[in-house]
């Protein structure tokens, strides 16, 4: 009988180590002993369960047996109709949901501060990003979730849109109305397609924000290595009863690997099993440590931890709580300086900082005793690094509105040319440019460059945050489509 | 039938003390504890296995983290201990009248109500009438406490377990705003001679150097602990540990010890060659 208490990738991979069978297959390694250094620093038990698929592991572009009770289970634990375990992280499951509702020429809407991996399945399948702008909280510099209005509008003018794409949450833990979204979505025949890349927990934690799933969603593209506990890579795609298993199964073939990771596999095994029957649990646990780190980081002074109060209805219409996000602005630093300080002088890695907030992921691996560092730490920041807050030298992080002019596609694939950055207002960008993380475009293939972007772009670089995207590293140049555009 | 305590000292190296009986064994939230009787030792306590301390040889390891900052700062009124739940710090800390306030900052109950029970000879004074005791972790009490003390005591376990958040940055940073103008930090430094330790104790050094206008090391030799050699870092906000040491001041108050001298005190200071080369390290960098 198959149950949440049982994990049958894990369970077989048992078994095979047991029957001491004889590799002549790949890979090459064989069960780590051609490769002495690198089972050393693995360790023998990991190396021996990386192996090949084959009849009594099963196959997973084409799962019979143990993958697909595996893949049963997880549809299960998530309330999904089918559940496809993904090797190529999110990215892969957010492809497959985007080349499994669109073709070349069709629409989707979406918010701006969608992943870098949306985009990218643009470029790939052809399709022509709707943008909705979304707010911005000012006091913040962080953009929000959807309004209601806005996606209703955005369907009323695109009429032909084939699927709606939500954030749930963002990077910040914001979710947008989902269940009316669905609705709206599914009345004027589109799917509704959620990036829960950020929301494994919805799932499982008690009165979290609604899940994918459980508000009706088409599709969901789920990263159980981020708060689900897998190993980094590993993820979920989810899908609902109006999708066909074999049509989304055929367009992940597309671009998954043929040689899945069995330690990617047996860890989504795991952590599923884990999830089920004690995720509520954990997650209480996180929530409740990441309250007390906004209560006690709130107390030193200049930070703003946020948390609910920002609720309002439909911009924000929930909040994730165990998202530990910190506003920095007020203590006269911006965010990427305070993550650079926590590394640098505390030895404390965070998720990300941006221009005015820093990131701190809590998770079911957390101890109150690191809590309490992080808290420590950032009271030290404050002591010895904060500033008077200048208004005027932080220049907070603005929404600008992109002006479509090219498919992502088209864009990618023109002619172009290389232009300094100075000279490019004007033209249209031919290749991403993103400040990562959190990984949100500033500009995307096809889209119109304008002075405010290049200011934007200089100054998020003069801040020290990671930018990335354009064939040029330093991004001193930037590639933009030649010709008559 | 033989009954022996083993502590490994490296994955190559270890310690064992022939025991009479088990006296306690038991989990608190953070650690496991146990109690035992040995010829040679007498009672000692471990902590998740590590050797905490034995009624034979604690008298160094407290005389040394307590007397030689009570010889150097000429007026201390309060006083922070962070760990410490065997109560041997505090016992040689009451000796001093002139001492207003203790706080005692432990994370684990347990340690103490174990302690009072089965280790009279250093629980004894953790009913003193200034002594304050707080259960809970010591970077969080710390934090909130500025311009409060005249010393701080960290009398941590090792840097690998409950005691982590005891040698960071964050954390002495914390002390040295919990500080007096004049005030002093001591910390039980690790040892210097097997690598892991050594590590440690350079973190330790590095970021008290980073904290602190004075941070200066002293030694002290204590059987049971890893290589028998032990170190104590002293951080300074004003006071000098040799220059400011007041040898008469000290010698007036009459407290019996048996290993602290101020003669030893000065000499204290004076570390291997390889020691200093080892800390020279991590002041430069």
């Amino acid at each position: 009988m198959l149950s949440q208490e049982r994990a049958p990738i894990y369970e077989a991979l048992q078994e095979f180590e047991k029957k001491r069978v004889v590799p002549f297959d790949v890979p090459g390694h064989k069960r780590g002993r051609g490769n002495p250094e690198l089972a050393a620093l693995l360790g023998e038990q990991c190396v021996r369960m990386d192996v090949n698929s084959m009849k009594p592991l099963d196959n997973l572009c084409h799962p019979v047996s143990v993958i697909r009770d595996a893949e049963q289970l997880a549809a299960e634990a998530f309330g999904a109709a089918h559940a496809f375990l993904m090797v190529g992280g999110t990215t892969s499951a957010v492809q497959a949901m985007i080349l499994s509702s669109a073709s070349r020429g069709e629409k989707i809407i979406l918010p701006r501060n969608v992943h870098r991996s949306v985009m990218g399945a643009m470029v790939l399948c052809g399709a022509v990003p709707v943008y909705v702008d979304p707010a911005c909280d000012d006091r913040l510099g962080i953009p929000l979730g959807m309004r209601r209005e806005d996606v209703a509008r955005a369907i009323r003018e695109n009429p032909d849109a084939k699927a709606v794409l939500v954030n749930n949450p963002t990077y910040y833990g914001i979710c947008s109305d989902l269940r009316a979204i669905v609705k709206m979505a599914h009345e004027n025949g589109m799917l509704c397609l959620a990036d829960e890349a950020h929301g494994t927990h919805f799932y499982f934690g008690a009165d979290m924000p609604v899940s994918a799933m459980a508000a009706g969603a088409d599709m969901a593209a789920v990263s159980m290595h981020k708060s689900g506990g897998s190993l980094t890579q590993s993820s979920l795609l989810l899908a609902g009863p109006a999708m066909s298993e074999g049509h989304v199964r055929q367009i992940i073939n597309l671009t998954q690997t043929t040689s899945g990771s069995y330690l990617l596999l047996s860890s989504l095994d795991i952590s599923r099993r884990n999830l089920a029957l004690r995720g509520r649990e954990s997650f209480a646990k996180v929530v409740e440590m990441a309250d007390y780190a906004r209560s006690e980081i709130n107390q030193i002074g200049g930070y703003y931890a946020f948390s609910e109060e920002l609720v309002n209805g439909d911009s924000v219409f929930a909040f994730d709580k165990t998202k530990l996000s910190v506003n920095t602005l007020d203590i006269g630093l911006a965010g990427i300086e305070v993550y650079d300080l926590l590394r640098d002088e505390y030895d404390i890695q965070i998720e990300f900082g941006d221009l005015g907030n820093i990131l701190a992921y809590l998770s079911i691996g957390d101890r109150p005793r690191e809590i309490e560092r992080l808290v420590g730490a950032l009271a030290e920041v404050r002591r010895r690094f904060g500033k008077e807050p200048d208004a005027a030298g932080l220049m907070r992080q603005e929404y600008i509105e992109p002006q479509v002019d090219a498919s992502p596609q088209e864009a990618f694939y023109a002619p172009k040319e290389s232009l300094p950055l100075d000279k490019t207002p004007g033209h249209i960008c031919s290749e991403f440019v993103m400040c990562y993380p959190p990984g949100i475009p500033i500009l995307a293939p096809g889209e119109r460059i304008t002075r405010r972007i290049v200011d934007y772009i200089k100054y998020a670089k003069a801040k020290g945050c990671s930018m990335t995207g354009p064939e040029d590293p330093d991004i001193e140049r930037l590639n933009v489509l030649s010709g008559l555009y | 039938m033989e009954f022996w305590f083993s502590e490994p000292h490296t994955p190559n190296v270890k310690l064992s003390i022939r025991v009479d009986r088990q006296l306690y064994s038991g989990k608190s939230e953070f650690q496991r504890i146990d109690v035992f009787d040995s010829p040679e030792f007498g009672r000692f306590l471990t902590l998740d296995g590590y050797m905490m301390l034995t009624e034979k040889d604690e008298f160094i390891y407290h005389e040394m983290i307590t007397h030689v900052p009570m010889a150097v700062h000429p007026n201390v009124r309060d006083v922070l201990v962070i760990g410490a739940g065997d109560g041997g710090v505090i016992r040689e800390l009451t000796q001093y009248q002139d001492l207003e306030h203790i706080d005692m900052v432990e994370i684990d109950e347990l340690v103490v109500e174990v302690c009072k029970k089965y280790l009279p000879k250093t629980a004894c004074r953790l009913d003193d009438p200034r002594l304050t005791i707080h259960y809970e972790d010591g970077l969080k009490f710390v934090r909130s406490k500025e311009n409060a003390y005249d010393l701080i005591i960290v009398d941590s376990t090792d840097p690998f377990g409950p005691g982590e958040g005891l040698f960071t940055r964050e954390f002495y940073g914390n002390c040295y705003k919990a500080l007096r103008e004049d005030g002093i930090l001591i910390n039980q430094h690790e040892s210097p001679f097997y690598p892991e330790d050594a590590a440690a104790c350079q973190r330790a050094h590095k970021n008290l150097v980073e904290s602190f206008p004075i941070a200066k090391v002293y030694q002290a030799h204590i059987p049971t602990y890893p290589s028998g050699h032990w170190l104590f870092g002293f951080a300074s906000k004003k006071y000098h540990p040799l220059r400011d040491l007041n040898e008469t001041r000290w010698n007036l108050r009459g407290i019996p010890c048996r290993y602290y001298t101020t003669t030893l005190h000065k000499g204290a200071f004076y570390i291997p060659a390889y020691v200093e080369e080892l800390l020279k390290h991590v002041e430069h960098e």
